[in-house]
C-alpha cells in the first residue's frame, strides 16, 4: 500500500489552500486528490466577480481566485491527481480512490484533510407537487451548462430560493438572453447577500417574491409553467394566492449541504446542524489526524473565509505530523439564544481562536454575548444579523488558558 | 429638489446599506458606508452607474472560456456589450489574462480571459 | 413482415419477447416511448408478492404464485437484482389479527410456502424498528424485492440478443386486419405482423378496441411514492412492510429496494387521465401520516425524490387475458401483482399463441442465461476492477459520485441491448443520478457521453425522449442572442 504523510481530499479552494499552508509549514510528502479533471473545484464555474477582496485586496472572478492557488500548488511542486474519486476513508486513515490511469488505489495516510465541498439541495428534498418533466435544475447545474459547457438550459425561468447561486444565475441567464420571471423565496428574507439582490435582481427588474414558494410544476416533456403561492407564517401555501407563471425552466437555489459521505463512512462525529464534522479550533475531527475545512465543514458565504479556514487546517495537520503540542484545554463552545451553530464546536488548545457562527433568524439591534457561566467574556452590539451572513467572535489565548475547561456560550441578547 | 435614496453598496460582500442625500442628481452626502469606497459607489450609482461584466466568449475550438471586463462599464450598456462579446470568436489557445476585445464599445474596458487551465 | 409484434415494452412485453426469442420466429416489440419500462413497470413497489393476497381461483392468484416461483431463476439468468428480503403484514388490533389469520389461510390455499403468524415479540425479533403500536404480523419469508428496470431492460435485452427487434417511439394509432396479417400504424409508419400481443398497459383497452374488442376498459390508479436517502436504510427496515388490509383499502407499504433505499407508498387514487403523473401535496401528506405507523422515526427530511406511478386497473377486477381477435392476444388490466406475475404471463403468452396457431420451433442455440449483458462492475473485486480499468480506462472515470458509477458503465448502458437513449434511460440502467444529489453533478457529463455515443449534438440529448430537451442550444452564436 502506498504511504503518504498528508492526503488532501478535494482540490477546490479549501483543498488547495490547505495543501499550500501545510507545505509551507514543512509537510513535503503530501498529495491532493481531485475528482474533476482540473484543480479549482466549483470556482471554475463561478465566473462572476466578488472573490478575493478579503484575501487578496482585489476583486477576482472564481477562476482567477482558483488560479492563484493552483499556481502556488504547481510552483511548490505539490503532487496532485485530478480525475481521481475518493470512494472511501477508514478510521485508520486508509483512503481508497480510483482514476483511469492508476485504477483503484489504497493509500495509507498519516494525516488527512477533508475538503470535499458541498452540494445543492436537490428537488426531491423539496417535495414539490406535480410532474417530472425536463427543465428542472439546481442553480449550480445550470451554471455548469452555461459557463463551462456554453449551453442554454432555459429561456423563460423561475427560480425557487434566493441563495447566492440562484441570484447569480438570474443575472447570468438574463445576460445570455433568457427571461427570468421571478425569484421565489419561502422565507420572509433572502438567504443571499444584499449586494447580489441589488446587482443580480434589481439591476434587471427581476422580482424577488419573499414568503412565496412553488406549489406545482406543470409540463409533460419539458416544464411549461409553475404555480406559485404566498405562504403563511408557518410556511404553508395560501390557496387563494396561487398564481400560474408560464416558463420552461425551474431553477432551484434552496441551500447547500456539506458533502460528508466519506466523513460519515470513516465514523467521524458529525454536527447535526452544520451537516459537517464536529471539530476543534484546529479543525481536527473526532479522529486524531483527520481535519476538515471549507464547505465540507460548514457552508461559508465567502471563499476568502474558506481559504482562511483551510490554512488553519493545513497548519494544524503539519503540527500534528511534527507532533507539536501546545497547552491543552477542554472547552465546549455552545450556541444559545438565536445562534444556530458555531465552528469550531470545541477548543482543545489555548490559542487565539476565531469562532464562526450563524444566527437562526433575522435580528436587529442585538448584542452578541460570549459567556462562560455568568462571566461575560465579550459583548458586542450588532445592528443587523441574518442567517445568510456568517458572524465571528474572537477568543484570546489568555482567556482560553484561564478558563482551561468548561463551556463557552455564544448567544444573542437585547 | 432635495431627497434621500437608500441603496445597497455592491462593492464588497459586506453590502452596506447606504443613505444618499441628493439634490437633483448631485450627491450631498452618503451615510451608512463602512469604507470610503461606499461614497464613491453611491456617487457613481446616482450619476453614472457602472458594472463589471462577466460572461463567456466562444473560441475557435467551439468551447467557451470565461471573461470579464477589466473595468466597470456603464450599466445601460450591459446588453450592448453582451452583443459585442457574443459576436467575438477568440483563438482556441487563449489563456488567463489575454485580451480578446480591447476598448469594448469605446468604454475603455478590455474583455479579458479569466478561465484557467493548469 | 414479423411473425409476432408485441405492443408495449413494459415488463410483460419485455418478458413475452424474451420467451418468444427462444423460438425460430421473427419478433418485434413496439413502444410509444424512447425506452423500455416507461409506464406502470417504471413506477411501482418493485416487490415480488409472496401470493397470500390474491383471491384463490383468480388469474391474479394463479400467475402471482407461479411468477413468484419463477422470479428468482429468471433474475439469476438475466443478471437482475433480486433479494428475498421477506415481507411482514403488520397488525395493530384484534380485528387485524383475525384478518391476518384469514390471509394466512388464503396464502396456504394459494400454495405460498413458509407463512407464519407472529405476535409482537416475534415481529420485534425480526424487525426491531416497528412502532410501539404493532401487535402482530403475518410473515412471508418468500416475499422478495426486484429491480423492475433491470427486469425490463435485461428481459428485452436478452430477447434482442436473440434477434428480437425493438422499435422505439412507435405509438400505435390504428390497426388494420389484412388477410394474413395485422398492420399497425403510427402515423405514416407501419409494422406488419401475423400475430399481435397487446401488452400496452394503461392503453391495452385502446389497442384491443382497434381490432374490435371493447369488452373491457382500463383506468389509471395513481400511486405516489417517496424514496429516502439510503444512508438511513439501516435505521428503517430491510423488509417489505405492509399493513393489514381494511375495508378502507390496503394501505401503503414501507419497503427496502434493490437499490438500497427505503421507499414509502403507494397511495391509491382513481383517475381518468392516463397521462397524469403528478405528485400531489395530499399524496405526500397521506404517505407521511400512514408510514409513521410502520416504523419509528422516519426521516422525512431525507426524502431524495418522490414520484407517481399509474396502475393499469382493469374493469373486471382481475387480469384480463384473452384473444381480442384471431391471433391477437391481449394482456389487459395487469396491475398489482403484475410485476410478480410477468414471468408466468410470458410463459402463458407462448401457450396462447400456440393455441392461436403459431408454429413454435425452438432455436438450437437459445440459452435462458444472458451472456451479453453489461458487466456488473460494481459487484467486482478490486483486482477484477483493475483488470477492467487497465483494458478500458473509462471504468476508472467516476461520473456519478453518489452511486459510484463510472463512464465505462454509462457507455455500456448505451451500447448494451436495448441501449439507453436519454438521461433517464442511463439513470434507470446505472443508477447514475438516482442518488442523493439527483444528478446535480453528473447530468451534464451524462449528456456529453450520450451526445458522443449517439453521434448527436449536445442540445439534442433529452431527459426522456420526445420534447424533453435539456438545453436549448449554444449560448454563443445561437439565435436567441439576436
Amino acid at each position: 500500500m502506498t504511504k503518504v504523510s498528508l492526503v488532501i481530499v478535494g482540490g477546490g479552494p479549501a483543498g488547495m489552500s490547505a495543501a499550500v499552508a501545510a507545505y509551507k509549514a514543512g509537510v513535503t510528502d503530501l498529495l491532493i486528490l481531485e475528482r474533476e479533471a482540473h484543480l479549482g473545484g466549483i470556482l471554475r464555474q463561478c465566473i462572476h466577480n466578488g472573490f478575493g477582496l478579503h484575501k487578496f485586496g482585489e476583486e477576482l472572478t472564481g477562476p482567477e481566485y482558483a488560479a492563484r492557488y493552483a499556481e502556488q500548488v504547481k510552483e511548490l511542486g505539490i503532487p496532485y491527481k485530478v480525475g481521481t474519486m475518493v470512494t472511501g476513508i477508514t478510521e485508520d486513515k486508509v483512503i481508497t480512490a480510483v482514476n483511469p490511469t492508476d485504477g483503484i488505489m489504497h493509500i495509507q495516510a498519516e494525516a488527512i484533510i477533508l475538503a470535499m465541498g458541498c452540494r445543492e439541495r436537490p428537488k426531491g428534498a423539496l417535495n414539490i407537487a406535480g410532474a417530472r418533466p425536463s427543465g428542472i435544475y439546481t442553480a449550480g447545474t445550470a451554471q455548469k451548462y452555461v459557463n463551462i459547457k456554453g449551453y442554454m438550459p432555459g429561456k423563460e425561468v423561475v427560480i425557487l430560493g434566493s441563495g447566492d447561486i440562484g441570484l447569480i444565475m438570474a443575472r447570468r441567464m438574463t445576460l445570455e438572453g433568457a427571461k427570468v420571471k421571478a425569484v421565489c423565496e419561502l422565507m420572509p428574507y433572502s438567504g443571499g447577500l444584499a449586494r447580489n439582490i441589488e446587482q443580480c435582481l434589481n439591476d434587471f427588474g427581476i422580482p424577488l417574491m419573499l414568503s412565496h414558494t412553488v406549489v406545482q410544476i406543470h409540463g409533460k416533456d419539458r416544464v411549461t409553467g409553475v404555480t406559485i403561492a404566498k405562504v403563511d407564517e408557518r410556511r404553508n401555501p395560501i390557496k387563494e394566492t396561487e398564481q400560474y407563471i408560464a416558463c420552461d425552466t425551474l431553477l432551484l437555489s434552496c441551500g447547500l449541504l456539506p458533502e460528508n459521505e466519506l466523513t460519515k463512512g470513516a465514523g467521524i462525529t458529525m454536527d447535526r446542524i452544520t451537516g459537517g464534522a464536529v471539530t476543534d479550533q484546529s479543525r481536527q475531527t473526532s479522529i486524531p489526524g483527520v481535519f476538515a475545512c471549507g464547505n465540507v465543514l460548514h457552508v461559508h458565504d465567502l471563499v476568502d473565509y474558506v481559504s482562511e479556514e483551510a490554512e488553519i487546517a493545513g497548519c494544524a495537520a503539519a503540527d500534528y505530523l511534527a507532533n507539536k503540542q501546545s497547552e491543552r484545554v477542554d472547552i465546549t463552545v455552545q450556541p444559545v439564544g438565536g445562534v444556530r451553530y458555531t465552528v469550531p464546536q470545541k477548543i482543545t488548545s489555548a490559542q487565539d481562536t476565531t469562532v464562526y457562527f450563524r444566527v437562526a433568524d433575522v435580528f436587529r439591534d442585538k448584542r452578541v454575548v460570549v459567556k462562560c457561566g455568568d462571566r461575560v467574556i465579550s459583548n458586542k452590539k450588532k445592528i443587523k444579523l441574518a442567517p445568510g451572513e456568517m458572524e465571528t467572535v474572537k477568543l484570546t489565548a489568555q482567556v482560553l488558558a484561564e478558563l482551561a475547561e468548561g463551556t463557552i456560550t455564544i448567544g444573542l441578547e437585547e | 429638489m432635495e431627497n434621500k435614496r437608500e441603496m445597497t453598496c455592491i462593492i464588497c460582500p459586506r453590502g452596506c446599506t447606504l443613505t444618499v442625500e441628493l439634490e437633483d442628481k448631485k450627491v450631498l452626502g452618503v451615510k451608512g458606508n463602512a469604507c470610503k469606497r461606499g461614497t464613491d459607489y453611491a456617487v457613481a450609482e446616482c450619476t453614472a452607474p457602472t458594472r463589471t461584466l462577466t460572461t463567456t466568449v466562444m473560441t475557435e475550438s467551439g468551447e467557451v472560456v470565461a471573461v470579464k471586463s477589466n473595468k466597470a462599464v456603464p450599466k445601460e450598456l450591459l446588453f450592448d456589450c453582451m452583443k459585442e462579446i457574443n459576436a467575438c470568436v477568440a483563438p482556441a489557445t487563449v489563456k488567463q489574462g489575454d485580451v480578446v476585445i480591447s476598448n469594448l464599445l469605446g468604454t475603455g474596458a478590455d474583455i479579458v480571459v479569466t478561465s484557467y487551465v493548469e | 413482415m414479423f411473425d409476432v409484434c408485441i405492443v408495449g415494452a413494459g415488463v410483460v412485453g419485455a418478458l413475452c419477447a424474451r420467451a418468444l426469442s427462444a423460438y425460430q420466429l421473427n419478433v418485434c416489440v413496439l413502444d410509444r416511448a424512447n425506452d423500455v419500462c416507461t409506464g406502470a413497470s417504471r413506477a411501482n413497489s418493485a416487490i415480488v408478492h409472496a401470493g397470500f393476497d390474491a383471491k384463490p381461483g383468480t388469474l391474479k392468484a394463479r400467475f402471482n404464485v407461479r411468477g413468484s416461483e419463477m422470479m428468482e431463476q429468471v433474475c439469476k439468468d438475466l443478471g437482475v437484482k433480486y433479494v428475498r428480503n421477506g415481507s411482514l403484514v403488520l397488525g395493530y388490533t384484534d380485528e387485524d389479527k383475525a384478518t391476518l389469520s384469514d390471509l394466512y389461510e388464503r396464502g396456504v390455499k394459494n400454495g405460498v410456502r413458509d407463512l407464519a403468524l407472529l405476535d409482537r415479540e416475534g415481529v420485534v425479533a425480526l424487525e426491531p424498528h416497528v412502532t410501539e403500536e404493532v401487535t402482530c404480523a403475518l410473515y412471508a419469508p418468500t416475499g422478495a424485492i426486484v429491480s423492475p428496470f433491470g427486469l425490463c431492460d435485461a428481459g428485452l435485452g436478452h430477447a434482442m440478443d436473440n434477434g428480437v427487434e425493438f422499435i422505439r417511439n412507435f405509438e400505435v394509432d390504428r390497426i388494420e386486419c389484412e388477410d394474413d396479417a395485422y398492420v399497425l400504424y403510427a402515423g405514416e409508419q407501419t409494422v406488419r405482423a401475423k400475430y399481435v400481443v397487446n401488452c400496452a398497459g394503461l392503453y391495452s383497452d385502446k389497442i384491443a378496441a382497434m381490432v374490435g374488442d371493447d369488452s373491457f376498459t382500463v383506468h389509471p390508479r395513481r400511486g405516489e411514492y417517496m424514496v429516502l436517502d439510503k444512508a438511513f436504510t439501516p435505521s428503517l427496515t430491510n423488509f417489505t412492510l405492509f399493513s393489514t388490509p381494511t375495508p378502507k383499502g390496503k394501505g401503503i407499504l414501507v419497503t427496502a429496494t434493490t437499490g438500497g433505499n427505503v421507499m414509502l407508498g403507494p397511495t391509491a387514487e382513481e383517475l381518468t387521465d392516463k397521462e397524469d403523473l403528478d405528485t400531489t401535496a395530499a399524496g405526500t401528506a397521506s404517505i407521511r401520516a400512514q408510514s409513521a405507523r410502520y416504523v419509528q422515526n422516519i426521516p422525512f427530511n431525507a426524502v431524495i425524490t418522490s414520484f407517481t406511478g399509474l396502475r393499469a386497473v382493469g374493469s373486471t377486477g382481475d387480469f384480463i387475458i384473452h384473444a381480442s381477435a384471431p391471433g391477437f392476444i391481449t394482456f389487459g388490466g395487469i396491475e398489482s401483482p403484475g410485476l410478480t406475475s410477468a414471468p408466468a404471463l410470458a410463459e402463458y403468452c407462448v401457450e396462447l399463441l400456440a393455441t392461436e396457431g403459431l408454429a413454435l420451433e425452438k432455436k438450437n442455440d437459445w440459452s435462458p442465461v444472458r451472456t451479453k449483458g453489461a458487466i456488473k462492475f460494481n459487484k467486482m473485486t478490486d483486482e477484477q476492477k483493475n483488470e477492467i480499468i487497465k483494458d478500458n480506462p473509462a471504468y476508472g472515470n467516476m461520473v456519478c459520485r453518489c452511486e459510484g458509477v463510472s463512464e465505462g458503465e454509462i457507455v455500456a448502458a448505451i451500447r448494451t441491448n436495448p441501449g439507453a437513449r436519454d438521461v433517464d434511460g442511463v439513470k434507470r440502467r446505472t443508477r447514475s443520478g438516482m442518488g442523493r444529489c439527483q444528478g446535480g453533478f453528473c447530468s451534464s457529463i451524462i449528456v456529453e457521453i450520450l451526445s458522443r455515443e449517439m453521434g448527436i449534438p449536445y442540445e439534442q440529448v433529452t431527459k426522456s425522449g420526445g420534447a424533453s430537451i435539456i438545453n436549448y442550444g449554444r449560448t454563443k452564436g445561437g439565435e436567441h442572442n439576436d
